[in-house]
């Protein structure tokens, strides 16, 4: 399995979304994401997007006020976890249309759906954005 | 400013366009619960906030007759609960319940709550088979794939059974996307229990060749994932998965798989890995690959970041294939393109491709030498880390000093326990594989203990005094006798430094006891004081004043038998005082035997505690022979002859009462230790006690109770060692490398480094080149080096340098002074040439930019926002006129009239725009 989870936080370090394809309990879950945000945070702008952490490689890429971050595995490329990260947003942003911290924290359930869309089982499955997109559109419409 | 005034004219134009019902269904009540959590200033707040929020929805969620599209509100607050950090599972019950709901966007949002909620162990997930049992045969293909996705994340083990045979149908649905999360529940199935689908191999295979790229790349996650376990069955795919990434390299896949451009970037990846996978150690399998390999190479887009992904993929396969020359050559190139690049992501890809190169070719690793030492001495701890990953790797016996003393230097300044951990165990390895000296490894280890601490694990520590005890294993005592005291000298120093940790102080107590009187050099007296003092700094550990007690134990032994008296000094009489009441019974025990110990007479002691016999073999009389005669004639005397346990056990019935005293009792009660209180007699016997004594310390730990301490007789495999670390210059002095102290006190017993230099038995059987190499005394003195490119320099000579063999050690040598001396070796004070800290061209932050305003004049963007405004709702034109009245408006993202315009439809919270609150909220992730 390769990507363990996906969070998104803001600067201030609160949690906008977060999916582990591993399972964690609340307490776990809640220092590791204390931990990781306080490494990254500390970080400069110029330094690797990349921070071990614990068993994790964390890929991180901020964007505005918001942190994507993506755990990994060591067999991962980083540099294309890196890039799925941009992938993702832009797939937001396709959808929610200039998306920004407060349409994801509205629609939840819908960032989550364009992620199931995205992942599976840890693995990128998908990334072309129409095929992302379609079925959440049809269901929109179909509410 | 005109930020905030931007941003107070869009919440206004929001509230002004919505009602109090949200577009997408949600209330006026959850949108304001969620920006209130958004605007939370604090940990605290946020916390405050979502314990009311528990409390209400207690309340409410039980209510009967909740509406449905309530019921999926609340069952999103239960997510937003749950994510900041709270328990919800008072209502997980609703969120199951919500998965049966006809609704599509219900249904889907209950799974996504459940599976949020629940592990697949979790005892509701029973209640969801059905269910899903039932979506997956809908007409609806959306409903199928809610519950697909649900299957990926609830079934376990035991419920694949339940939904397997309408997966394995579904494989073959019309629609692609269902095609698709079927063969992804088949891979989870796999990751569960590979078992269960098996038998699936060749309908995975079919869909290899599924008309839908979507579909085949689904297929890959799982192939990867299979091959992993077992190259095997897949063999016969290398022409087929070659040819599909033939066609994605080439752009024959739907644009709409492009990334930035470039064809299918995840899918190549992917393809990458699976070869990699496919062609380790199988030529003619690789051979199929080099033609799209090198197309890859040709092909790809070293200026973006995703072209620089494939890039690095397609190195590790070349890497892990059957080698190529040429390909290799290319991959060389693309490394050295990473190293120099000043983007640090690029660079640490160079460190790990470089990593993988040197495998195969390990003469690369020179042509980057400084690329490397700049990343080492990079400020950024991943850069740094990941380079010491690649040293780890290229360490050989001749760079091994420099490159253990750089990670020792790592661990000294990181906090992080679990890398201190990891990195501490890769020294030891190091240092027990390529120690140049005894005496270099001990004080090695030494640095690891007193850095590490208490996270070495214990056998490391009995190693290091197996080793001290044994010397070299071979026949010179001198030697021998040498490195220990060097070894008492050093442990003396290190003693002066606050704060040591209990695994070394353990080790330092027993070679004083063992060694600490053995040179003549050290009182009796000097010695017990410093064992005295060892324990005053630590007054709860009990393990280790065992420790202490059996050290002064055998010094008064080894004093006695030398026909001395030993005064004890006060603080020691008091300490021992003490014991005798411990709680410990191990303490106890150990205080109760240096008594007896010491009111024997003088050759007896000598007996049970000859001076550094710890290695030597104790003969265990197992039949207790010595006893026979004792035992004769007591058996003369009229005594009852011994009967064994099931001897007694057999007549026990009949005996019962009678022998109630002696049989009936000991059977119950029978501990070993008991046995041993006939200890005073003879001489032989006691030999043991002391090492019993030690032993028992040990069985608190783990590895211990053979290897221990004073026990004579383990079999000396490995001279493993740790140590904690030394005061770096008394240590130098002491052990003999007077170069680095400039003063030079020559320690009393100048060592002589040929004898005293002599490869541990475990470093590997290097002997003969570990002497080489130490061979040339370290006479030099540092000549502090000013121009860092110089120390760059000779690091680098050292890390690298792999001629001259014996020129080798001088530089590691040297180097390590220059480290240790000084601590913080001149790091990044800007070489010159090679510009270790450039200015980073940032290929990746597209947002970086977006903190600072975009400098756009803001009356341009006026007219923009009239015309949105007035086309959106009257209302809001008179407000935004009233803000141009104003005339500062500021601009957010690019085109703030798309913006507008969708904050206005899509979110119509009451924002209250006043300064207070979070304006982050609304700035576009892109810039």
């Amino acid at each position: 399995m390769a990507i363990r989870f996906v969070l998104l936080v803001n600067k201030q370090g609160q949690t906008r979304l977060a999916q582990y394809y591993e399972q964690l309990t609340i307490d776990e879950r809640r220092a590791l994401e204390g931990e990781i945000v306080r490494k990254c945070l500390a970080r400069t702008e110029n330094q690797c997007s990349f921070v071990e952490h614990r068993n994790y490689k964390v890929v991180y890429r901020r964007y505005a006020s918001l942190f994507f971050l993506i755990g990994v595995d060591s067999e991962e490329n980083e540099l294309a976890i890196l890039e799925f990260i941009h992938c993702v947003v832009e797939t937001m942003d396709r959808y929610f249309g200039n998306v920004c911290e407060l349409d994801i924290m509205y629609h939840l359930e819908k960032a989550h759906f364009i992620l199931e869309e995205m992942v599976m089982n840890g693995c990128i499955v998908e990334t072309n954005k129409s095929n992302i997109l379609g079925p959440i559109q049809l269901m929109d419409k179909s509410f | 400013m005109s930020f905030t005034t931007m941003e107070q004219l869009k919440t206004i134009g929001r509230e002004l366009a919505m009602g109090s019902q949200g577009v997408w269904g949600s209330s006026k009540e959850f949108l304001e619960l969620v920006k209130t959590i958004g605007e939370a200033k604090s940990k605290a707040e946020e916390e405050r906030i979502v314990l009311a929020e528990i409390e209400s929805l207690k309340r409410r969620i039980q209510e009967p007759d909740v509406p449905r599209k309530k019921m999926k509100e609340y069952i999103m607050r239960l997510v937003y609960v749950e994510m900041l950090g709270h328990d919800a599972s008072f209502g997980y019950i609703h969120a199951v319940k919500m998965t049966h709901d006809d609704n599509l966007l219900l249904k889907r949002s209950g799974y996504l709550a459940v599976t949020l909620f629940l592990n697949e162990d979790h005892d509701l997930i029973i209640l969801i088979i059905n269910t899903i049992q039932k979506d997956l045969k809908s007409d609806n293909y959306l409903v199928c794939c809610a519950a697909l996705t649900a299957v990926c994340r609830l079934i376990n083990e035991e419920t694949i059974p339940a939904v397997l045979p309408q997966i394995v149908e579904l494989l073959n649905h019309q629609k692609e996307l269902v095609r698709k999360k079927a063969v992804m529940a088949l891979h989870r199935f796999f990751q569960r229990s590979p078992s269960t689908v098996s038998h699936l191999f060749p309908a995975f295979q079919e869909r290899l060749c599924d008309r839908d790229p979507s579909v085949m790349s689904a297929v890959l996650c799982a192939l990867y994932d299979m091959i992993l376990v077992n190259v095997k069955p897949f063999k016969h795919l290398v022409a087929s998965l070659v040819s599909i990434l033939k066609q994605a390299v080439e752009h024959r896949l739907p644009k709409s798989y492009d990334y930035h451009r470039t064809p299918a970037p995840f899918v190549q990846i992917k393809l990458l890995k699976i070869l990699a996978l496919l062609g380790t150690g199988d030529k003619a399998a690789s051979e199929n690959m080099f033609n799209v390999l090198g197309d890859i190479l040709k092909r790809s887009d070293s200026t973006s970041n995703i072209g620089n992904a494939i890039l690095y993929e397609c190195v590790r396969t070349l890497t892990s294939i059957y080698t190529n020359p040429r390909l290799l050559q290319n991959a060389a190139e693309i490394t050295a393109k990473f190293l120099k690049s000043d983007n640090h992501n690029l660079k640490y890809m160079g460190i790990d491709a470089l990593g993988r190169l040197i495998k195969i070719t390990p003469e690369c690793a020179e042509n980057h030498q400084l690329a490397v030492i700049d990343c080492l001495e990079d400020p950024d701890d991943t850069l740094k880390r990941k380079t010491l990953d690649l040293l780890y790797k290229m360490t050989k016996a001749n760079n091994v000093e420099v490159i253990v003393e750089r990670m020792v230097e790592y661990i000294r300044n990181i906090s992080d326990n679990h890398y201190k951990t990891e990195i501490s165990s890769r020294v030891i390895e190091l240092a027990e594989r390529y120690a140049p000296s005894n005496q270099w490894f001990i004080q090695t280890m030494n640095q690891v203990f007193e850095i590490a601490g208490d996270l070495v694990p214990q056998k490391v520590a009995h190693d290091l005094m197996r080793l001290i005890a044994e010397g070299a294993g071979e026949e010179d005592e001198d030697a021998d006798s040498h490195l220990r005291s060097s070894a008492v000298q050093a442990y003396l120093q290190i003693l002066k430094e606050p704060k040591l940790p209990s695994i070394l102080l353990q080790v330092i107590s027993w070679v004083l006891g063992e060694y600490g009187i053995a040179d003549g050099s050290h009182s009796a007296e000097f010695i017990i004081g410093k064992l005295c003092d060892i324990v005053a700094t630590r007054p709860g550990d009990d393990k280790l004043k065992g420790y202490v007690v059996s050290a002064i134990t055998k010094i008064c032994a080894f004093e006695k038998a030398a026909g001395q008296t030993v005064d004890l000094i006060p603080e020691c009489v008091s300490f021992i005082e003490e014991l005798y009441a411990s709680h410990s019974t191990d303490l106890q025990q150990r205080i109760y035997e240096f008594h007896a110990v010491l009111k024997l007479d003088r050759d007896t002691i000598a007996s049970i505690l000859p001076m550094d016999a710890s290695c030597e073999d104790i003969e265990v009389d197992k039949d207790l022979s010595f006893l026979n005669s004792f035992v004769e004639s007591a058996l003369a005397n009229g005594s009852r002859p011994y009967l064994s346990d099931n001897e007694r056990r057999g007549m026990g019935a009949m005996t019962t009462l009678a022998s109630n005293n002696d049989a009936g009792t000991s059977s119950l009660l029978r501990f070993q230790p008991y046995e041993k209180p006939s200890i005073p007699e003879p001489a032989a016997a006691l030999v043991t006690a002391s090492h019993y004594s030690q032993d028992a310390i040990d069985q608190h730990d783990i590895y211990s109770s053979t290897i221990t301490v004073s026990t004579s007789s383990r079999a000396p495999e490995s001279s493993s060692n740790d140590g904690t670390r030394l005061k770096l210059e008394g240590v130098q002095k002491k052990w003999g490398r007077p170069t680095y102290t400039p003063e030079a006190q020559v320690p009393k017993n100048p060592i002589n480094i040929s004898d005293s230099v002599k490869v541990s038995s475990s470093a590997a059987g290097k002997e003969a080149s570990s002497r080489n190499s130490s061979a040339p005394p370290y006479t030099e003195r540092k000549q502090p080096s000013q121009e860092i490119s110089a120390e760059k320099k000779k690091l680098a000579a050292s890390l690298f340098g792999s001629k001259a063999g014996e020129t080798k050690a001088k530089p590691a040598a040297k180097l390590q002074q220059n480290g240790t001396s000084k601590k913080a070796p001149a790091k990044p004070t800007s070489p010159p040439a090679p510009a270790p800290a450039p200015p980073p061209a940032d290929l990746l932050d597209l947002s970086d930019s977006l903190p600072q305003i975009p400098s756009v004049d803001p009356v341009d963007q006026l007219a923009d926002l009239i015309s949105v405004d007035s086309s959106a709702a009257t209302s809001t034109t008179s407000l935004v006129e009233q803000v141009l009245d104003a005339g500062k408006v500021a601009t957010k993202g690019p085109s703030p009239q798309a913006s507008l315009q969708k904050d206005s439809v899509s979110r119509q919270v009451g924002v209250t725009p006043s300064g207070g609150t979070n304006p982050d909220l609304f700035k576009d992730l892109f810039g």
